[in-house]
C-alpha cells in the first residue's frame, strides 16, 4: 500500500505537464509484440503527414498539430491505459486511430461518453458504418464486410459469374477481428452457391499447421484470409509450402503489406491482397514529405517505410483527418477546434478528385461523401497482386463496389442490435 | 522503535491472535483503510483508476485465490486465466439474463460458479502432483479459451465473439458501462478486494487453512495425522476458484467493459498471476497485494516516467521496460527467495530494533 502511494505521488509527478499546442492528435501505434512488423510502417506513416503539415504548412489553419504517441502493443490493457493518459493531452484529445479491432471495441462506448470521435478505417465494428446509432464512431472509406464482397466480387470476375459449388476456405484471426467478415461470406455464399470453410488461428498465429493440412486435404478453390501480424508471414511461407496457387489466395487489406510476403521469397509471387488506396510511392507528396521530413530529421520511425503499403495507408488515414479538421475548420469559423467540432467535420467531409490532386495525392483513395446516415463510405475497393521481382505490390483491377445490397442489410440488422442493447434512438 | 510490543498488553485469546498483534502496525492498517475508503475516492480520476488502481485491486484478488492454491496448499496451477474467463463469462450472461438483479451478487454468483469449475479440473490433483498437475491445469487454461470461443452460446452469438459489459448500477449508480464515475469503479472493486483479503486472512488462519499448508508441506504425513487430502485439496480448489472467478468478473465487467477471451484471458495472463504470487511471497495474503502492485504499478511507473518524463521514443520505451521489470524479478528473487512479503518481515523486524541493533 506504501509503495502504491509513493508509486502514485510520483507517476502524477511525471504525468502532469505534456506540452500546450492547439490541435492534439493521438497516435496509438504499436511498435513492439507480434505485430509490430505492420505498426510501424502505419505509425510512421501517420506521424510523417502531420509533420509534414507542420513543417510546411504551419499546422492546418495556421494550427500547429502536438502528435503525441502511445505504445499500445496491440493490447487491449494498454490500449485502455492508452486511451485515459491521452485524452486529456493538450486541449484535449481530437480523434483517436486505434489500429486494432480490440481496443476499438474497448473505444467504442467511452469515446461515445467522452465525446471523442474514432476513425476506425478499414476495421473495427463494421456497423459503425450507421451513424445515426454510432454518432462518435467513423469507419470510412470501407469496411470488413466490403473487403469480404470485393474477395468474392473477384472470384465471380474470373470464373465468368458463376462459383457456384466452389468451395472457399477462410483462414482467420481467432479474434473479434477475423471473425467480423464471417456472417457476410455466410451470406454472400447462399447467394452464389459457395461453400465455405472456416479456420481459425489462434493469437500470435504463429502455429498454423493444422489449418493449412486442412486445407491441403480439402483442396478449396480459393483462400482468403482475415490476419494480421506474424501471422500473414506465416500463412503465405505455409502456402508456399503446400504449393497452393498463389492467384487463388486473396488477403484482406490488413495482410496485403510486403512484410507479409517478402519472407516467402519468390514463391510468393502472385499473392492477392485487397486495398483501399492506391500504392506505391509516384505522388507528389512523397516529394514534399522527403524535402520537409525526412532530409530535415523529422521521420517518426527509421525513415525507410515510404512508399510501403501500410505507410501509404497510415498517410491516408492521416490525410483523412485533416481534410475533417480543415472542414470543421470552414463550418465552425474557428481555427482551434474541440473533438465535438471535428467530429461535425468528419460527418460533413466530402473527398473529391479534385481535393485530392491538389494535396498531392491525385487518384490515390476513392470519392466518398459522409453523412449521418452513411459514416462508411461507399465500399469502394481493388485488388492488388505481389510481384516478387519487382517487390511490390501492383493493382490488378479498377476500384469496384461491394454488394451494397447484402451489406446495407447486415449493418442495419447489426446496428439495430446494438442500438436495443445500449438503448440508443437512431438520430436519422 | 517501531513495530514494538511494548506497552500493548493482550487479556484475551482473541487480542492475542489478531492480525495485526502489534499497535503500530494496526493503526497504520486502519490508516490505510480509512485512506483507501475516504480520501482516494476524492482525488482520483479516470486514468488512476483505469491505469492503475482497478488492475491492481482486480489482479490482487486473482493472486489472492492462486496464492491459496499455490502458496497454502501447494497445488501447481497454470490455469488462471482460464479461470478468470469462466467468471467473466459466467458474469456476463448473468448481467444478460437478470438484468433486474444486482450486479454485486452476479459478481458473487460467478465466483461460485468458477469455483465449481475449478473442482473440476482440480479432481486430477488428487492423484498427480507438481510439475503434472501444473500440466493438467494448463490444459484446462487452453480448453476454456478454446471452449468460449467456440461456443456462441456463451458470448450471445455476437458477430465479433466479444462480450460487452451493459451498464448497471448500485444503488443508482453506474458501477459498469462507459457512463461510471471514476470513484464508483473503484469503491466497488475496494469493497470486494477487502471482503476477499479478510475471508482469505481468515480462512488461511482456521481449519481449513492449517489442513492446506499440512497437504501442502507432506501430504502423506498429513493425511497420517487425519486430514482428509480429497476434501483438503477440493476445498483449496474451490476457495481458490472462487477468488479467481470474482476477480475474472470484475476485469470483465468494471474494468474493461468488452473483452476477448484469447487475448485478455490468454496463457499470459496465468503466468502474470503466478508471477505476482511468486514476486509478492507464497502463502502470505500481504504478499499477493505487494506482488500485484510490484507487476502492475511498476511498468505503469517506467512508461511514464521514460516517455512522459524523459520524452524518449515509445517503442524504446516498451522494450526498455520489458528489460527492467524482468532484471527486478530476477534480482528480487535473488535477494529474497521467498518474495516481497519476506522482505516487508525483514524490515520490521529491522525496524523493531532500530536504531539500537545489538
Amino acid at each position: 500500500m506504501k509503495q502504491k502511494l509513493m508509486t502514485a505521488a510520483f507517476a502524477a509527478l511525471m504525468a502532469a505537464g505534456p506540452a500546450l499546442a492547439d490541435l492534439t492528435i493521438i497516435d496509438t501505434s504499436y511498435r513492439t509484440g507480434p505485430y509490430a512488423a505492420n505498426g510501424i510502417p502505419f505509425s510512421d506513416g501517420y506521424q510523417d503527414y502531420f509533420t509534414l503539415l507542420n513543417q510546411r504548412d504551419g499546422g492546418i489553419g495556421g494550427e500547429k498539430i502536438n502528435l503525441v504517441e502511445c505504445e499500445t502493443g496491440y493490447n487491449t490493457e494498454k490500449g485502455v491505459e492508452c486511451y485515459e493518459a491521452t485524452k486529456g493531452a493538450g486541449n484535449g484529445a481530437l480523434i483517436y486511430q486505434p489500429l486494432s479491432t480490440g481496443i476499438t471495441y474497448q473505444l467504442i462506448p467511452k469515446a461515445s461518453a467522452d465525446g471523442i470521435p474514432l476513425h476506425t478505417m478499414g476495421y473495427g465494428r463494421t456497423s459503425a458504418k450507421n451513424g445515426g446509432v454510432f454518432e462518435w464512431v467513423f469507419n470510412y472509406p470501407a469496411n470488413y464486410w466490403d473487403g469480404a464482397s470485393h474477395a468474392i466480387t473477384h472470384i465471380l470476375d474470373q470464373n465468368g459469374g458463376d462459383i457456384s459449388g466452389k468451395k472457399i476456405s477462410l483462414i482467420y484471426h481467432n479474434s473479434a477481428y477475423g471473425k467480423e467478415p464471417i456472417r457476410t461470406l455466410e451470406e454472400l455464399g447462399k447467394k452464389h452457391g459457395f461453400d465455405l470453410v472456416l479456420l481459425p488461428v489462434d493469437h500470435p498465429g504463429q502455429e498454423q499447421k493444422s489449418q493449412w493440412l486442412q486445407i491441403r486435404r480439402d483442396r478449396p478453390d480459393y483462400v482468403l484470409m482475415w490476419g494480421w501480424g506474424v501471422m500473414n508471414q506465416v500463412a503465405v511461407q505455409e502456402a508456399v509450402n503446400i504449393r497452393f496457387p498463389m492467384e487463388n489466395f486473396i488477403g484482406i487489406w490488413w495482410s496485403g503489406s510486403e512484410n507479409d510476403v517478402k519472407a516467402a521469397g519468390p514463391a510468393a509471387n502472385g499473392y492477392k491482397a485487397l486495398t483501399f488506396h492506391n500504392l506505391g510511392r509516384n505522388y507528389p507528396v512523397y516529394d514534399d514529405i522527403q524535402k520537409h521530413v525526412l532530409d530535415a530529421g523529422k521521420a517518426a520511425g527509421a525513415g525507410d517505410q515510404l512508399g510501403s503499403v501500410l505507410y501509404n495507408r497510415g498517410m491516408y488515414a492521416a490525410m483523412l483527418a485533416a481534410e475533417a479538421i480543415k472542414t470543421a475548420q470552414e463550418m465552425h469559423g474557428v481555427s482551434v477546434i474541440d473533438a465535438a467540432q471535428l467530429r461535425d467535420g468528419m460527418e460533413n467531409l466530402e473527398m473529391t478528385e479534385a481535393k485530392m490532386a491538389a494535396l498531392g495525392l491525385p487518384g490515390f483513395g476513392p470519392e466518398f461523401k459522409v453523412s449521418c446516415e452513411n459514416h462508411g463510405g461507399n465500399g469502394y475497393g481493388a485488388v492488388a497482386q505481389w510481384d516478387a521481382a519487382a517487390g511490390e505490390f501492383t493493382l490488378i483491377t479498377d476500384y469496384f463496389q461491394s454488394d451494397q445490397e447484402i451489406i446495407a442489410k447486415l449493418v442495419a440488422e447489426d446496428s439495430a442490435a446494438f442500438a436495443a442493447e445500449n438503448g440508443i434512438t437512431p438520430r436519422c | 522503535m517501531f513495530y514494538r510490543e511494548a506497552g500493548d498488553f493482550k487479556t484475551s485469546y482473541v487480542d492475542d491472535n489478531q492480525t495485526f498483534p502489534i499497535r503500530f502496525d494496526r493503526y497504520r492498517y486502519y490508516a490505510v483503510l480509512v485512506a483507501a475508503f475516504a480520501v482516494i475516492p476524492f482525488l482520483i480520476n479516470d486514468y488512476w483508476v483505469n491505469a492503475v488502481f482497478l488492475p491492481f485491486l482486480i489482479y490482487t484478488i486473482a493472486a489472492i485465490g492462486l496464492n491459496i492454491l499455490v502458496g497454502y496448499c501447494g497445488q501447481v496451477s497454470l490455469g488462471t486465466g482460464g479461470f478468470m474467463a469462466v467468471g467473466a463469462y459466467a458474469c456476463y450472461k448473468l448481467m444478460v439474463a437478470f438484468p433486474e438483479i444486482n450486479i454485486f451478487f452476479h459478481v458473487i454468483v460467478s465466483g461460485g460458479i468458477t469455483a465449481a469449475v475449478c473442482v473440476l479440473f482440480g479432481l486430477p490433483s488428487l492423484r498427480i502432483k507438481g510439475f503434472y498437475l501444473a500440466v493438467a491445469t494448463l490444459a484446462a487454461q487452453f480448453f476454456l479459451v478454446w471452449l468460449f470461443n467456440r461456443v456462441g452460446w456463451f458470448y450471445n452469438y455476437s458477430a465479433s465473439g466479444q462480450i460487452n459489459a451493459p451498464e448497471r448500477t448500485v444503488f443508482g449508480v453506474a458501477v459498469t458501462g462507459a457512463q461510471t464515475a471514476p470513484w464508483a469503479a473503484y469503491l466497488f472493486c475496494l469493497i470486494f478486494t477487502v471482503i476477499c483479503a479478510i475471508l482469505a486472512r481468515n480462512l488461511t488462519r482456521g481449519m481449513a487453512g492449517r489442513k492446506w499448508m499440512a497437504i501442502r508441506d507432506m501430504d502423506i504425513a498429513a493425511e497420517i495425522i487425519g486430514v482428509n487430502p480429497l476434501k483438503a485439496k477440493l476445498t483449496a480448489f474451490a476457495v481458490s476458484g472462487f477468488f479467481v472467478g470474482i476477480s475474472g468478473a470484475l476485469f470483465f465487467s468494471v474494468y474493461l467493459g468488452a473483452v476477448e477471451v484469447g487475448e485478455v484471458f490468454g496463457i499470459n495472463k496465468s503466468f502474470l498471476v503466478l508471477f505476482m504470487v511468486i514476486i509478492g511471497g507464497l502463502g502470505s495474503i500481504f504478499g499477493s497485494f505487494a506482488g500485484a502492485a510490484f507487476l502492475v504499478l511498476l511498468p505503469v511507473l517506467l512508461k511514464n516516467v521514460l516517455v512522459g518524463g524523459l520524452g524518449w521514443p515509445t517503442d524504446l520505451a516498451a522494450h526498455l521496460e520489458f528489460i527492467i521489470v524482468g532484471a527486478l524479478i530476477v534480482i528480487f528473487l535473488i535477494a529474497e527467495p521467498h518474495g516481497l512479503a519476506q522482505l516487508w518481515r525483514v524490515a520490521k523486524e529491522k525496524l523493531r530494533l532500530w536504531p539500537f541493533p545489538h
